[in-house]
């Protein structure tokens, strides 16, 4: 056997050996993609949402917006207080409720309630909105978000379980109503 | 002293590191490179090395876990023996880091230094910038109060903005559904290994791109330069003024790096340790947001774009942003390095320090935010309210009790979101008052709802007074003569 077949022999076989860790490569990308794209397909699945309970109606007095708290229904036991998110609920007419994301649907940020004047102001970038949820000024684009609810037994359920973000309002996350 | 020759030896023979060593710490560099000019990218070196070694040291105290996590820096600041000193030397070290790796590149740009053959270092020098913003934000998230928790909530809601894959971009970021455990699990593996790894690398071709191609020369005006001629030129300039890198400019580096090191120290002693600030916990809303220094101006521009301008301006301009920076060097690789033959570098630069600098003004005095505790906590000047009627009394109570105050100042004190209300009855007339405390609008709110017929009345009445004295209020001047106009002649 010549030289250069000897060569040639080898040259195939370093070729092939880098084949075979090619294939090898690609195999182990593909649990590893999968595990880093897990939060993603979990929330195509099944979806994050649930019903969650925010407590006895009497919580929540006719014609008031309050400050309510819930745990989130997907957890970890690492996860401590973040784990606990708030929301605002209006009861408008004792049948009729809004419940209103913490979140400004500018950028996240708690607003905060004051109901002398009736408007939600939010502290970072200045967005303010009326009492039913809608746009009064400032950055943001839309209206505060909204969760679905329903009352079971005297309690007052809503479906909650992401974070709205102006780019995910879901179905459970719908726009309020504008103002006249 | 014969036995460490004798282990320098036997260690040499086996590692031959000792004459690549020494051939680097001589090569020959421009005489007038061995400038205070030159100092800051082994500043900014410097500033990681002692990065990597705090940053270990707190590892061995933080517990990246969203229910310890804040109770693990306060263990770090408090229960530690100088657990506060390291953490210091860790977030001022941060921002030394910034802002020599700022001014390194602004020296590189006026000095023309990313020019024909350097345009490779160039380019890592600016995913070098990158990597450490990336450090700078994920540092933040790592000192995990309220400020972290929202600003995570900002970014989640800046991703979400990507079209089509936005909801998907927010749940990868934040490893599920809300801000908790996971989110800050991955943010410290991309700060703690993701980064650095990413760091390290980049800054070791970087310097052996420094070290393959010289450093620049200092530049002359005149001095041009061609791709065809530039290295045989470099090369005779070396040759004719060099001067060993050790000690003739090696000296100013290790001046000034120690000078930083001990300015960050000093830093640290003196103004402790950054945080944290309140518990993580989303369910305590009497909060104000605030990011880091070097991210203020981001904070201010996001709250004056207008709305529809802001999701194109935030998802499209940091791309052109990045772009323009990466193509800088292919794009102007040839000519005139010497800042005093290039006028448009100079503005340039101007242009965005002026841009950045006021933006970060105004991102620390957040005038588009309202002050949300100033009904209660800011009262009425006095002056405003003696000799005033029962009604114009009753109408300062109005502004304070609506929160008017939140938005609008008096003597500086309240709000700025909206015009301070001083001398509005200069501004406008009672109808006009009127309309605009019902209506709104120019970015107030309609208070229309809000305010009974009588408080409005007072409100009104309370802000009529608000004039300078001696100076007339504003009235419709066509109202007289409208009003005259329809006496003379009535109606038919």
């Amino acid at each position: 056997m010549s030289t250069e077949n000897e060569m040639s022999r080898r040259a195939v076989l370093l070729k092939l050996a880098l084949f075979l860790n090619g294939i090898v490569g690609a195999a182990l990308a593909v649990p590893i993609v999968r595990y880093l794209l897990s939060p993603m397909i979990r929330e195509r699945k099944s979806g994050y949402e649930s019903w969650v309970s925010l407590g006895g109606l009497e919580h929540f007095p006719a014609g008031q917006t309050r400050l309510a708290t819930y745990r989130n229904p997907i957890i970890n036991s690492w996860d401590g207080e973040t784990g606990n998110i708030a929301c605002w609920v209006r009861n408008v007419d004792r049948r009729t409720f809004q419940i209103f994301a913490i979140n400004c649907a500018h950028l996240g940020c708690p607003v905060r309630w004051f109901p002398q004047s009736g408007l939600f102001m939010c502290p970072c970038h200045g967005g303010a909105y009326y009492q039913d949820g809608s746009r009064a000024s400032g950055p943001p684009e839309r209206g505060l978000f909204q969760y679905q609810y329903k009352i079971e037994d005297g309690k007052l359920l809503i479906k909650a379980g992401e974070m709205p973000t102006p780019g995910r309002a879901a179905d459970a996350t719908r726009e309020g109503p504008r103002c006249a | 002293m014969r036995l460490i020759q004798k282990a320098a030896d036997w260690l040499d023979l086996r590692l031959q590191l000792g004459a690549p060593i020494h051939e680097m710490a001589l090569h020959q560099v421009p005489r007038e490179t061995a400038s205070w000019f030159y100092v800051f990218g082994s500043a900014a070196l410097t500033v990681f090395l002692l990065q990597i070694v705090t940053g270990i040291l707190l590892a061995l105290i933080y517990v990246p876990s969203a229910g310890e996590a804040w109770n693990s820096l306060q263990t770090l600041n408090h229960g530690i023996s100088l657990g506060w000193f390291i953490r210091a030397l860790h977030g001022w070290g941060s921002n030394f880091m910034i802002a020599i790796v700022l001014i390194h590149m602004v020296q590189v740009f006026l000095f023309g230094a990313y020019k024909f053959p350097r345009e490779l270092t160039w380019i890592l020098g600016v995913l070098l910038l990158l990597v450490t913003l990336g450090m700078a934000f994920t540092g933040q998230v790592l000192r995990f109060d309220q400020d972290a928790y929202w600003g995570l909530g900002i970014g989640a809601s800046i991703a979400s903005r990507v079209p089509i894959i936005g909801p998907w971009a927010v749940s990868l970021m934040l490893g599920g559904p809300i801000i908790a455990g996971a989110t800050l699990s991955r943010f410290f593996a991309l700060h703690v290994f993701v980064i650095p790894g990413l760091l390290i690398a980049f800054v070791g071709v970087h310097l052996l791109l420094v070290l393959k191609l010289g450093i620049n020369e200092w530049p002359m005006p005149g001095r041009v330069v061609r791709r065809d001629t530039y290295v045989k030129e470099y090369r005779e300039l070396t040759l004719k003024q060099g001067v060993p890198f050790v000690p003739n400019a090696a000296w100013k580096d290790i001046l000034f790096s120690g000078f930083i090191v001990l300015s960050i120290a000093a830093c640290a002693i003196y103004f402790g340790p950054f945080g944290p600030g309140g518990q993580p916990d989303p369910t305590i809303i009497q909060t104000a947001p605030h990011p880091d220094f070097f991210f203020l101006w981001l904070y201010a521009l996001l709250s004056f774009l207008p709305p529809s301008a802001e999701t194109p301006i935030l998802l499209i301009g940091p791309g052109i942003a990045i772009m323009v920076l990466l193509l800088l060097p292919l794009v102007a690789g040839e000519g005139e390095k010497s800042w005093k033959r290039r006028p448009i570098a100079i503005l340039a630069i101007l242009l965005i320090a002026v841009t950045l600098g006021s933006l970060t003004h105004l991102g620390e005095h957040t005038p588009w935010s309202p002050v949300m505790n100033a009904w209660s906590s800011e009262p009425i000047p006095s002056a405003y309210l003696q000799g005033r009627t029962a009604l114009e009394r009753g109408g300062a109570l109005v502004f304070q009790a609506k929160q008017c105050h939140n938005c609008h100042s008096l003597d500086d004190k309240g709000g700025r979101r909206g015009p301070a209300l001083d001398s509005v009855a200069l501004r406008l007339n009672a109808d006009q008052l009127i309309r605009q405390v019902i209506q709104g609008g120019g970015n107030m709110p309609a208070y229309g709802k809000n305010l009974s017929p009588a408080e409005t009345t007072a409100l009104v009445a309370f802000l009529k007074t608000l004039r300078p004295a001696g100076q007339e209020p504003a009235r419709d001047a066509s109202r007289a003569v409208a009003l005259g106009a329809s006496q003379a002649k009535p109606r038919q």
